[in-house]
């Protein structure tokens, strides 16, 4: 026990280590842009004393080292600074409105609306992609196991917008069974948000399904060879029972770890499904963002996006150790 | 409600359906191995499968316009899904019988072996190259060329609002949208194919370096992967786009060059691990070392001795990053920072013309636009999915 905790807070600081860095990366990258946005905002008349005004106010007068360390900081405590877009420029006008909306009163609920899809999605496609992998497995060569096989590659290498359009053609044009336009807004019942939610999650659903389907179908047949499995066919086990009571809990860890993986992707890979259905999500957000150069909102995405992404990572890592003996006990 | 009642209800049909037909089985071969032993899942598939075919073969043959006159879009399109399905199956047979009996001894061995979906695949693959190579000769039109008729309707049928001189119609400028797609196969997968190649030189070369100094390099060189491989790749990509935009200004093609530097070094951090890891494998062997003895420098050795020994996984490798190049580059341009007008593509068609997918009850042949261009893309991704996949299991082996 003492060794598995020493290995997963190793694993962790090299999480955060890593988060540091690719935190310097994303800082560094928006830094190269040139030109900055006080420039950018007020166009080619602006004089310099309104550029320099806002430059003061945004902090962008700061050396880059300086800004680094303020928004990391910041970034720690919740506050990831003001929205350039959002910020009040009436204030510069003379009129202090006193309404100012800062990143992460912005990004919250939308982080909160991409949770719910990626929760959505997760509850669909981790059952679905687990059946049909250990049905394929116990089938396998046969009609179903070659027809599951070729569908599941097919959809996992179309572009997401082909199966989202795909799925809004027959789902929501031809038979309007559920909403092509996910509008989410507060106070709706949940209900309601799960029906705005569901197309976009079965679109993530098939893009995900493959992959993990094709892991359990892989892990289970990889030890269908082994001498307890014969043991147990032997036994008059019934095959099904042989694959859930015997194969599966042993190939558990390649199947958790590629589950884990999938919903790195599901938090980071929403982006164009977001766009698509217009659904009001962190993705939509960034992508917005990218387009005005909106350059703490950008940062923030990145950093949310990229945290998430080396966050599940790492417990993919962890629960692989867990589940595996001989990684528990490393030599 | 009631869809899922009627769901619920064709399910219980569908198992009771299972049940007497194991039943039937049982009692018609007087208890036979086959109907004895059959699980009820399996009896329930059977029937299952048996009741989605004849619906389908009910389903494409319902007329295609209903008494009031409306076209019945569903049948429309699953006509045309079936036929697709139905003339590339055969034209994959077809392409495998040619190939088992014209070529040398080995190219008939490899056609030999081929199951239907690796042949479909070096179809696709190879008439998309085609279109690739020879667009300016295919494409009634150029891709910039502009007409005086805006927003023809497809079909070609002066009656509905469409013009024969275009068969698929004009976009919201004038532009000839048959002619757009042809060029896009030029624009989209030759733009890939130059990313891909960019990206394996880079991070081919790295890796084998690195592989074969090991030492402080291989340190800074691997650690550096590290990091860019922990932001999601197409975040990443969009991140610098931004900023390339910015740089690139008002120069569109000068963007478009960007795209394929920021996406070639993106994708070689990949490229880097497995070229690596690789390397690391034939560092070690006795031929290595006698190279080494010999003298001979370090481009010999990448190149003469490392790099023919490592081609099988890693052109494996190269038609799923072409996969993963091409996907991410149409899903820039979907998002609209990918590759700029005038150039036509692929990606920025089918956000053009999403909306007309709303008019698929009035008009198929209109909503199938969009889908036309995002099912070029999809074609082309499954094909070489379908080759790698049948290449993987020939090298690794795994018959069960």
């Amino acid at each position: 026990m003492q060794s598995v905790i020493r290995i997963i807070l190793q694993r962790l600081a090299l999480g955060l280590l890593t988060l540091f860095v690719v935190s310097i990366v994303i800082f560094t990258a928006v830094n190269m842009l040139p030109g900055d946005f006080a420039e950018a905002i007020l166009g080619q008349g602006a004089t310099p004393e309104a550029v320099a005004s806002i430059r003061r106010d945004l902090g962008l007068d700061q050396p880059p080292i300086t800004r680094y360390f303020q928004w990391l900081g910041g970034a720690l405590q919740g506050d990831l600074g003001n929205s350039f877009a959002q910020a009040n420029f009436a204030s510069f006008a003379g009129a202090d409105t006193g309404v100012s909306t800062t990143v992460a009163q912005q990004i919250a609920p939308r982080f909160a609306n991409t949770m719910f899809l990626a929760a959505v999605t997760a509850c669909i496609a981790v059952p679905f992609s687990l059946i049909l992998g250990i049905l394929a497995a116990l089938y396998r060569n046969s009609v179903f196991d070659r027809a599951t096989n070729v569908t599941t590659l097919s959809s996992i290498s179309s572009p997401e917008f082909f199966l989202a359009y795909v799925l809004i053609l027959f789902l929501a044009v031809l038979n309007p069974v559920l909403p092509s336009l996910s509008n989410i807004f507060d106070g709706m019942s949940f209900g309601e948000r799960l029906e705005k939610t569901l197309l976009p999650a079965l679109t993530l659903t098939l893009v995900v399904t493959a992959h993990m389907m094709r892991m359990t179908r892989a892990a289970i047949i990889n030890l269908l060879a082994s001498p307890y499995i014969e043991m147990a066919r032997l036994k008059g086990m019934s095959p099904m029972r042989v694959i859930v009571k015997h194969a599966l809990p042993n190939a558990l860890a390649p199947i958790i770890n590629v589950i884990a993986l999938n919903l790195a992707y599901l938090i980071t890979g929403v982006v164009v499904v977001e766009v698509v259905f217009v659904y009001p999500g962190i993705g939509q957000l960034f992508v917005d963002s990218v387009k005005i150069r909106d350059i703490p909102v950008v940062q923030a995405c990145c950093l949310i996006f990229a945290a998430a992404y080396i966050l599940l990572n790492l417990l993919a890592d962890i629960l692989s150790i867990l589940s595996n003996p001989r990684l528990r006990h490393p030599k | 409600m009631s869809t899922l009642t009627t769901l619920a209800l064709l399910l219980v049909a569908i198992a009771a359906g299972g049940w007497m037909f194991r039943f039937a089985g049982q009692k018609a071969t007087a208890n036979a191995p086959t109907f004895r032993d059959m699980p009820f899942a399996v009896a329930f598939g059977y029937v299952f499968g048996a009741s989605l075919l004849l619906f389908s073969v009910w389903y494409f043959f319902q007329p295609t316009v209903t008494d009031a006159g409306v076209p019945n879009a569903g049948v429309v399109f699953f006509r045309w899904a079936v036929q697709f399905f139905i003339i590339s199956t055969i034209a994959a047979y077809v392409f495998r019988l040619v190939g088992r009996a014209v070529g040398t001894e080995g190219s008939k061995k490899i056609f030999r072996q081929m199951p239907l979906t690796a042949s479909f695949g070096v179809l696709v693959i190879i008439l998309y190259a085609i279109t690739a190579i020879f667009a300016q000769w295919l494409a009634p039109f150029g891709q910039e060329e502009i007409f005086q008729r805006v927003n023809v309707l497809p079909g070609g049928n002066a009656a509905t609002g469409g013009d024969p001189m275009h068969p698929l119609g004009t976009d919201q400028i004038g532009r000839d949208l048959l002619s757009r797609l042809i060029y896009g196969a030029q624009n989209t997968v030759g733009i890939a194919f130059v990313t891909t190649c960019l990206a394996f030189f880079l991070g081919g070369t790295l890796g084998f370096l690195a592989a074969t100094l090991q030492g402080w390099l291989d340190q800074v060189l691997s650690r550096a992967v590290d990091v860019l491989m922990a932001i999601p790749s197409l975040i990443f990509a969009l991140l610098l786009m931004t900023i390339a935009s910015a740089w690139a200004g008002s120069e569109r093609w000068l963007l478009t060059v960007y795209m394929i530097l920021i996406i070639a070094v993106i994708d070689s951090t990949r490229v880097f691990r497995l070229a690596r890891a690789v390397g690391l494998n034939i560092v070690v062997m006795d031929y290595i070392e006698a190279a080494k003895l010999r003298g001979e420098g370090l481009g010999y050795l990448i190149f003469k001795e490392i790099l023919p020994n490592a081609t099988a996984p890693l052109l494996a490798e190269f038609g799923l990053r072409f996969c993963f190049v091409f996907l991410t580059i149409a899903s820039l341009s979907f998002l609209g920072v990918g590759i700029q007008p005038p150039l036509a593509d692929w990606g920025t068609m089918v956000r053009d013309s999403a909306q007309f997918i709303n008019f698929a009850a009035f008009s198929p042949l209109t909503a199938a636009l969009p889908l036309l261009a995002a099912g070029a893309i999809a074609l082309l991704t499954v094909g070489v999915n379908f080759v790698v996949d049948w290449m993987l299991q020939r090298s690794s082996g795994l018959k069960e």
